[in-house]
């Protein structure tokens, strides 16, 4: 091949890279939303979605169509511009918070290196939650444009929630920012080889992360902003069209980052028990090929799990949410803390 | 090394075009008929007052507990960051007293809170 075109490729691959934040969940939402349909159909022994296409999996199709086509309303006594706005706020955080985080090591082509990564800034967990934080401004927002009651109830309930979690869930990666010494999340990766995934040296930070990972993505079973038998859909009652697919598009993004996040930082990332010994006696595109694959791997199955929780468990009173936010959870990740500076000091890690 | 922050910011313009997108698409294509009812939805009745209603002041509570926790983890990041060096500079022991004793006040102000039944959501 020519140089020229050799260049255009690399070029190419740089290029989709640091669109993948925004291309990976745009691509990725779809299916999950057809994957859960059918998931909870099953567990509650439903057929679930399976007339649009083969096994209906055209599904996601038909409802976007449907959300393009919907008359576009504004209530006239909503505040126009912030009811406008709001489900912006909630979608454009969500989209771009993946681009910190490595979606695999390194690809090889025609002798360059790529990294599988689309910024390798050295705060990354701090642009994580800087930009995740923001997500609960799009609800806040909605519940206040829409001038309905139990919109404004909604997004209430949501800014005490996600203020409550996100502090469990920003204490809780204060161990593994110790054991790496890094806000790197590369590096964070790389500090995971052999048998050193960081869920294994701090389980109780693994748990506490994936709760309230749970609680900052309104997923069941703390899904009480839009508790439907109580505030009939919360922060987004008054909106439909895209404006609601929006609001959609934004958790479900917000999903895909939690489970990437939680894949990072305590799962070992792109990571394989040992993979950086034995990958040396692999050809070069296996070895290449198998982070990612195994990163998507891992993330999908969180995302599994998010879905079969939501569909297992009930919801919690809002007293119990706070009280488990408060006494249960941030107790525990102050003791996380503890524990990984114990384990430390004494030189076991 | 500020061009590493390039790629984040392309991913944010992406996003907002995205958004953007899907606001004018479907303003554009959306049918457009008179609509007979627009108050707010309340299940079919007529909505009683207005729905800036006032709200529990314990939401402010917790938005002021958070912002005392959240500059603590702040704290910790930075500390944290840093703690294995200390470690193996032989300094172990100093820099684990000093977020002790640090956390052990904030944890002493949060059993305060705790025992006054600032926590508390369902006493009234």
């Amino acid at each position: 091949m020519s140089d020229a075109l050799q260049t255009g490729v690399v070029w190419a691959i740089q290029a989709l890279i640091i669109l993948a934040p925004g291309l990976i969940p745009l691509a990725i939402v779809p299916g999950l939303v057809y994957v859960e349909r059918r998931m909870s159909a099953f567990i509650q022994d439903r057929i679930g979605p399976n007339r649009v296409g083969p096994l209906g999996l055209l599904q996601p199709v038909a409802d976007a169509l449907k959300f393009i086509f919907k008359e576009d309303i504004v209530p006239p006594h909503a505040h126009r511009w912030l009811y406008i706005l709001a489900p912006a706020f909630a979608a454009v955080p969500a989209l771009c918070t993946l681009a910190v985080v490595p979606l695999g090591h390194t690809l090889h082509v025609f002798g360059r290196e790529i990294a599988l990564i689309a910024a390798d800034v050295n705060v990354g967990i701090l642009v994580v939650f800087g930009l995740t934080s923001l997500g609960v401004y799009g609800i806040v927002l909605a519940g206040w444009a829409s001038n309905n009651k139990y919109s404004l109830l909604g997004g209430l309930r949501s800014s005490a929630q996600m203020i409550s979690y996100e502090l469990s869930l920003g204490l809780s990666v204060i161990g593994v920012i110790m054991l790496a010494g890094s806000l790197r999340l590369t590096d964070i990766v790389m500090m995971q080889d052999k048998l050193n995934w960081f869920v294994f040296l701090q389980p109780i930070g693994a748990i506490v992360f994936l709760i309230a990972s749970y609680a900052e993505t309104n997923r069941l079973p703390f899904d009480l902003p839009e508790a439907e038998t109580e505030l009939v859909a919360g922060y987004h009652t008054e909106y439909g069209s895209m404006k609601f697919a929006l609001f959609f598009l934004g958790e479900y993004a917000a999903m895909i980052t939690a489970s990437a996040l939680t894949v990072t930082l305590f799962f070992g990332g792109w990571q394989l028990p040992y993979y950086l010994e034995w990958s040396r006696h692999l050809p070069q595109l296996l070895a290449d090929l198998i982070p990612p694959a195994v990163f998507a791997f891992k993330t999908l199955f969180f995302l599994f799990l998010m879905i079969w929780v939501r569909w297992t468990f009930p919801r919690f009173r809002y007293d119990q949410l706070m009280d488990f936010g408060w006494k249960v959870m941030l107790p525990a990740a102050l003791l996380n803390i503890a524990w990984t500076a114990v384990i430390i000091l004494a030189g076991w890690v | 090394m500020l061009s590493a922050y390039v790629p984040i910011v392309v991913a944010l313009l992406f996003a907002m075009v995205v958004a953007a997108g899907a606001l004018v698409v479907s303003a554009l294509l959306g049918p457009r008929r008179p609509t007979t009812n627009l108050t707010p939805y309340e299940c079919g009745i007529t909505p009683v007052g207005d729905a800036r209603i006032r709200f529990d002041v314990k939401f402010y509570l917790v938005g002021l507990l958070f912002v005392i926790f959240d500059i603590e983890t702040i704290f910790l990041i930075s500390w944290g960051v840093v703690f294995r060096d200390f470690v193996t500079a032989g300094h172990g022991g100093y820099i684990f007293a000093i977020m002790a004793i640090f956390l052990g006040l904030l944890v002493l102000g949060l059993l305060y809170e705790w025992r006054k039944g600032a926590l508390e959501w369902d006493e009234r």
